[in-house]
């Protein structure tokens, strides 16, 4: 099977110089295994996560009732109750906090970019947008409430939760839409400059359309994050077990909130409420996920 | 733009008009961050930059642009500001030393004492157990995404550590307390009773086997960090010059040497810096270790078997007793506290990462 010229054609291998030592070969082994092993490390306690809440939590989500009632009226030992209350509150206040953090956060990245690069304001906002990203959800919310609690004199409420879910996913859209917008081909705004399209003309035509997948992917990410938020909502809202409509008055439910509540209820029936709403916490994530990743298939710019 | 100033503009002699006036040299400014591309094309104004026609509608898109760059930053002013405003009032009807002393009474606003080293002990206890546990495990899952892994599995094998990060805190807290912890209960009492002769492995002010102490929350800790020091740490080992491996290889080296050699000292300080966001992300924690943690009177033994409450779960364990300025003021001191160190361990974080892989080119 093997000819003259096969042998000469193909690249000389490393065994053809020379053998390698035991001690090295060793090592490289021994450094290929562990590195796979911690790759291992950190997919056991996700599947383990997944695992504990689907084999715990899914039982209640099978009950009919689950999705169209609240915990409203039920007795510690009552078995049986809904999440809707909690899909209401967690759907709500993810909804107004993106409304406001959607906008602010593309303005900032569009600043970022298009006017601000290398001046000294643009790396100012840079550097706070960094300290944002790792600024403790329950600072966030101590925040919101020495602002809109204490100092402006409002009650608690769902708003106030969406006020600190801005300032969580604020920096994740910021820093999705600098990295869309940097992606941008120069070549794009210099078309639409030649052609006398004005600045602001062409980041809204031109340059936003370009970058849309890529945006709305990283927003949705972000909502996804958002979601599943429980520290700012302990300071800032009351939990209710019956369904609430409005984010501006009393208490409200949402999925993380029932999770950490229903804990205290020692019983089964508690800890059934609790797993069903953990693993309906954990499926809208993922949910949001997918559809993240279909709008940015179904947006992407088509290049024909 | 007419045709005659855009056919102007074309003939221009170079370097008086092909470079758009006002941004010549701005390029030399090294930002933070480097930029990915050169500086973007700016429309061109009037030739020479004599006469600027400013339209109605840049001005304004501008305008807002850059007042929103200002409100973030602002924001942040702004939450340092509010949180000192309201925590001095507390801080001054304290009967304890603030940073001293280890008891928090805070129900009665009339007689308060409360202060935060037993925060700050569990705190950082906690997060330096993680920081041990998910450095090496996170640099060994880096190194295998960009060095050993396939190409065509890197990219999903990066999403599934990536959906660790998508998982709530709280259902961390829930699978740590009820799941993790009786599994991890002969763990730590081997470890109490083999090395219980070290300090650190003595016994805690909560039994080693009851699971709810910094040991748990620190293994918990770290499944939660593991994807922010993975992020960071793949994206800098990404970056190794390939000239660099290949002239290892071409001497010669097994691929373990070439990690040793290239892949590690070129991405070391990104990986660092990575650790330190995990750092910053760990302080703060709040509802897994609010879950996890059991909540005791008694003070620390120094040991990781303890008990007790963190800046941040203290605070979100205060939240039923929001109810007057003063004692709100004693959780924000706190607060306060958990946001200037975040602050600081974050922007530490950031210059490192910025120094990574400069210099050599």
């Amino acid at each position: 099977m093997r000819t003259d010229t096969a042998d000469l054609e193909r690249p000389a291998s490393a065994p053809a110089f020379q053998q390698l030592g035991l001690g090295r070969k060793i090592k490289n082994h021994t450094a290929t295994v562990l590195f796979g092993l911690a790759f291992l490390v950190a997919v056991v306690p996700l599947l383990w996560v997944l695992f504990t809440l689907v084999q715990r939590g899914l039982a209640p989500m099978l009950n009919a009732d689950w999705w169209n009632h609240s915990f409203y009226g039920l007795l510690p030992n009552d078995s049986g109750g809904g999440i809707y209350h909690a899909l209401v509150g967690t759907l709500e206040q993810t909804f107004v906090c993106a409304l406001i953090a959607v906008p602010l956060g593309v303005t900032v990245g569009i600043f970022l970019i298009e006017y601000g690069r290398n001046s000294k304001l643009a790396r100012t906002t840079t550097f706070m947008v960094d300290i944002l990203s790792g600024l403790p959800s329950i600072v966030a919310g101590l925040f919101i409430y020495a602002l809109w609690i204490t100092t402006f004199g409002f009650d608690r409420s769902g708003f106030a939760v969406s006020l600190s879910l801005v300032l969580l996913m604020l920096p994740v859209v910021v820093r999705v839409t600098e990295t869309m917008l940097t992606i941008v081909p120069d070549e794009l705004r210099e078309a639409s400059y030649a052609l006398g399209v004005p600045k602001w003309k062409t980041i809204v035509k031109v340059v936003l359309p370009t970058s849309f997948s890529g945006i709305i992917t990283g927003i949705i990410l972000g909502l996804a994050r958002v979601m599943g938020e429980t520290a700012p909502l302990l300071i800032l809202v009351g939990y209710s077990r019956a369904i609430n409509y409005n984010l501006f008055d009393g208490p409200m439910a949402s999925l993380s909130l029932t999770v950490y509540t229903a804990r205290k209820t020692s019983t089964e029936a508690g800890e059934y409420r609790m797993w069903g709403a953990a693993l309906t916490l954990v499926l809208l994530i993922m949910l949001i996920n997918l559809l993240a990743t279909l709008l940015s298939k179904l947006f992407a710019v088509k290049t024909r | 733009m007419t045709e005659s100033t855009n056919s102007e503009w074309r003939s221009a002699p170079p370097g008086e008009a092909v470079t758009p006036p006002g941004e010549a040299g701005s390029t030399l400014v090294g930002g933070p961050e480097e930029p990915v591309s050169p500086e973007p094309p700016t429309p061109p104004e009037q030739p020479g930059g004599k006469k600027k026609v400013v339209r109605l509608g840049d001005r304004l898109f501008q305008g807002v642009a850059t007042g929103s760059g200002i409100f973030v930053v602002s924001i942040i002013a702004a939450i340092g500001l509010f949180l000192l405003v309201r925590a001095i009032p507390a801080l001054h009807a304290n009967e304890a030393n603030f940073l001293l002393s280890g008891q928090w009474r805070t129900g009665d606003p009339e007689n308060m004492a409360f202060g935060i080293v037993d925060l700050a002990w569990i705190t950082v206890a906690s997060s330096l157990v993680a920081l041990i546990i998910a450095m090496p495990v996170a640099g060994g899952i880096a190194l295998f995404l960009t060095q050993y892994a396939p190409k065509v599995l890197a990219r999903p094998f990066a999403y599934v550590v990536d959906l660790l990060a998508a998982v709530p805190s709280v259902i961390y807290g829930l699978w740590g307390a009820l799941v993790l912890a009786p599994v991890l209960k002969p763990v730590a009492l081997w470890i109490n009773g083999t090395l219980g002769w070290i300090p650190i492995f003595a016994d805690g002010n909560v039994p080693a086997n009851s699971g709810s102490n910094v040991f748990t929350a620190g293994i918990v800790l770290a499944v939660m960090i593991l994807p922010i020091i993975t992020g960071v740490a793949r994206e800098v080992f990404e970056r190794t010059p390939s000239a660099q491996i290949e002239g290892a290889l071409a001497l010669g080296a097994t691929k373990w040497e070439v990690v040793r050699t290239t892949v590690w000292p070129f991405g070391r300080s990104g990986f660092v810096g990575g650790a330190m966001l995990g750092l910053g992300r760990a302080l703060g924690e709040t509802v897994a270790l609010t879950v996890i943690l059991s909540y005791t009177f008694e003070g620390p033994h120094y040991s990781i078997f303890d008990a007790g409450a963190t800046f941040a779960s203290r605070i979100a364990l205060g939240s039923a007793e929001f109810n007057n300025h003063l004692t709100v003021g004693a959780y924000i001191a706190a607060g306060l506290v958990l946001f200037i160190s975040t602050f600081a361990v974050n922007a530490l974080a950031r210059w490192i990462e910025s120094g990574s892989g400069k210099g050599k080119k």
